[in-house]
């Protein structure tokens, strides 16, 4: 059963992924498959999960996301629109001369991009910063990470995992986009994490996998369930596809970081309705 | 009779005058640390405050993002390693840190080749050019352990990112009447007419004893403690070059990219005068107590006075 509230989530999934085709084409660079197989798991998060509030982006008292795959800026632009952080007209200034839109994450551009990444492997590490520091305070605040599952090739991720562990930081949330394809080939081809639950699991975290990162109503369960672990970290796989909702794009390694042509943008509007 | 020298290593500095700061309530201090606390002294910081002192075990570029993380919330803090260790996490420098301006402090220990015995891999020759390659950071070599903790202090009360790089042998404390230590600023250790010598850490001291050697021989040097590497004090260089006529660049690091490097680029648009460089050859180092390594290196008074020599022939020339 769909019910009105996942009707008003997927309308703004829809909003989101035009958004993102029309950043990378306008721009003519950028990421669109990463930035589409992870649109239902940030929808969700910022919709009913993330305490946050787009009138007080310097909020002290609210959760952080940290985007960990910060070249998925596309994606996160597109939220910070759709929830009130800037005009949806600023989106066409992506990667221009003199944007707050930079290619990459950078901490601040605009308020509500809390960490500066770009370079794989580090958001984990910032994220149990920040936890680590809110637990100094007495502050029962979450952190969120969205990671890559090309990124767990990066060997500081693993530094982070232990280190979350070791301390027992419970209210750190790593979100893992399986979307199965890197910049040159798929993950499996390259260096493959598998099998990746096992792993979180061997460093000590509680483990949700093989959710269905395109279902709105798993996404939200699983999110759910991850806020409310205690005494470890959690880290939720999404099982994704890379370019979702776009026919010639869904799980095509040439979408990792390249624009679409003329052609392609036309018929990749025609498939998203708005 | 002569007075027994006071000797102290800069990295002792550290510890105490964190928990001294924290206890001060003029900072919110968060301490990192990746297995060498005892070394770096800032374990000390953690008998008194546990809750605020974290390890993250060897694993420096978890250590150097999550610091970046504690910083993003406001918390001042200081990372603290091996000089070559935290080499190891130079991207996590570059994005965690240096890119988003975030407060925190790297203070490394054991740098330069006064390390000694542990060689080659454990003696940062390179650490000030990595360093002063970030924008954003502000690098820091103090000479003694008086001017490295007032070097620490000012770094705690400054906002952004910090490097100052602390050493491991005991040496000759030179500010007994405490410290004189300004942000970005030289300090005139000695007034001289007729060279001047720059030098930072270790180097300092050694300056200070090639400008007694060379009074005898009737030159007259100034010696200017450049403890602040960047922002380098071109000011006071500028009026060096015009007042003396000449330079001698003296310091722990590889010469082609340390101190004498930005020094000699400095000078090239204000007053170019003519200059020599004392620092490490374009080799690494090797084993042996620290004062045979840095002798290996040409990093004694004796070299400083030599090359004081060398660069007052090319001034009279």
């Amino acid at each position: 059963m769909v019910t009105v509230a996942q009707t008003d989530l997927q309308s703004r999934t829809r909003r989101i992924r035009r958004h993102i085709v029309n950043m990378v084409y306008g721009a003519k660079s950028g990421h669109i498959g990463g930035s589409m197989s992870s649109t239902e798991i940030l929808t969700v998060l910022y919709d009913r999960i993330l305490k946050h509030d787009p009138a007080n982006p310097a909020w002290a008292e609210r959760d952080r996301f940290i985007m960990s795959k910060g070249h998925c800026t596309p994606l996160q632009y597109a939220i910070l629109a759709e929830f009130g952080y800037i005009p949806v007209e600023e989106l066409s200034t992506f990667r221009q001369k003199g944007s707050r839109l930079q290619g990459h994450s950078v901490l601040g551009k605009p308020a509500g991009v809390e960490n500066s990444a770009g370079s794989l492997g580090m958001g984990l590490s910032f994220g149990l910063g920040i936890r680590l520091g809110m637990r100094l305070r007495g502050q029962e605040n979450h952190v969120y990470v969205l990671m890559g599952d090309g990124e767990q090739q990066e060997g500081q991720v693993w530094e982070a995992a232990m280190a979350a562990a070791h301390h027992h930081v419970d209210h750190l949330v790593a979100l893992i986009d399986r979307n199965g394809i890197q910049n040159d080939d798929f993950t499996k081809n390259t260096m493959d994490s598998a099998p990746l639950e096992d792993k979180y699991r061997a460093f000590g975290w509680d483990v949700r996998t093989d959710v269905d990162g395109h279902d709105l109503a798993a996404v939200e369960a699983a999110l759910t369930w991850a806020r409310d672990v205690r005494g470890k970290p959690a880290c939720v796989i999404f099982n994704t596809t890379k370019g979702k909702g776009v026919s010639f794009m869904e799980n095509n390694p040439n979408f990792h970081g390249a624009p679409p042509t003329d052609e392609e943008y036309v018929r990749a509007m025609e498939e998203l309705p708005a | 009779m002569t007075a027994v020298q006071t000797t102290a290593a800069t990295r002792d500095a550290l510890g105490p005058t964190l928990v001294r700061l924290q206890q001060s309530g003029a900072v919110d201090l968060v301490v990192v640390d990746a297995d060498l606390g005892k070394s770096t002294t800032s374990r000390k910081f953690k008998d008194v405050y546990p809750e605020r002192f974290f390890t993250f075990g060897v694993a420096e570029q978890n250590m150097i993002s999550a610091a970046g993380g504690f910083a993003s919330l406001g918390y001042t803090v200081f990372a603290s390693s091996f000089a070559v260790f935290v080499e190891h996490a130079f991207d996590q420098l570059r994005m965690s840190i240096a890119q988003p301006r975030l407060n925190v402090k790297v203070v490394a220990s054991h740098g330069g080749v006064s390390t000694g015995e542990d060689g080659a891999s454990a003696q940062s020759i390179e650490d000030i050019a990595l360093f002063s390659s970030l924008p954003t950071f502000k690098v820091g070599v103090p000479a003694d352990v008086v001017e490295a903790e007032a070097m620490i202090e000012a770094a705690a009360k400054d906002s952004g990112p910090w490097y100052i790089r602390t050493g491991r042998p005991k040496i000759p404390v030179l500010y007994t009447d405490g410290p004189r230590y300004q942000i970005g600023k030289a300090d005139t250790l000695r007034e001289g007419g007729d060279l001047t010598i720059v030098a930072c850490g270790l180097l300092v001291e050694r300056a200070l004893r090639a400008a007694d050697v060379l009074a005898a021989e009737g030159v007259s040097a100034r010696v200017l403690n450049m403890a602040t590497i960047r922002p380098l004090d071109v000011d006071a260089l500028e009026a060096a070059a015009r007042e003396t006529g000449a330079i001698v660049v003296a310091e722990e690091h590889l010469v082609h990219t340390g101190l004498g490097a930005m020094v000699a680029q400095a000078l090239a648009t204000r007053h170019p005068v003519p200059m020599e460089f004392v620092g490490i050859p374009d080799r690494y180092g090797e084993s042996g107590t620290w004062d045979q390594v840095l002798e290996i290196m040409g990093l004694t008074s004796q070299g400083v006075a030599d090359a004081a020599r060398k660069v007052m022939a090319r001034k009279r020339r």
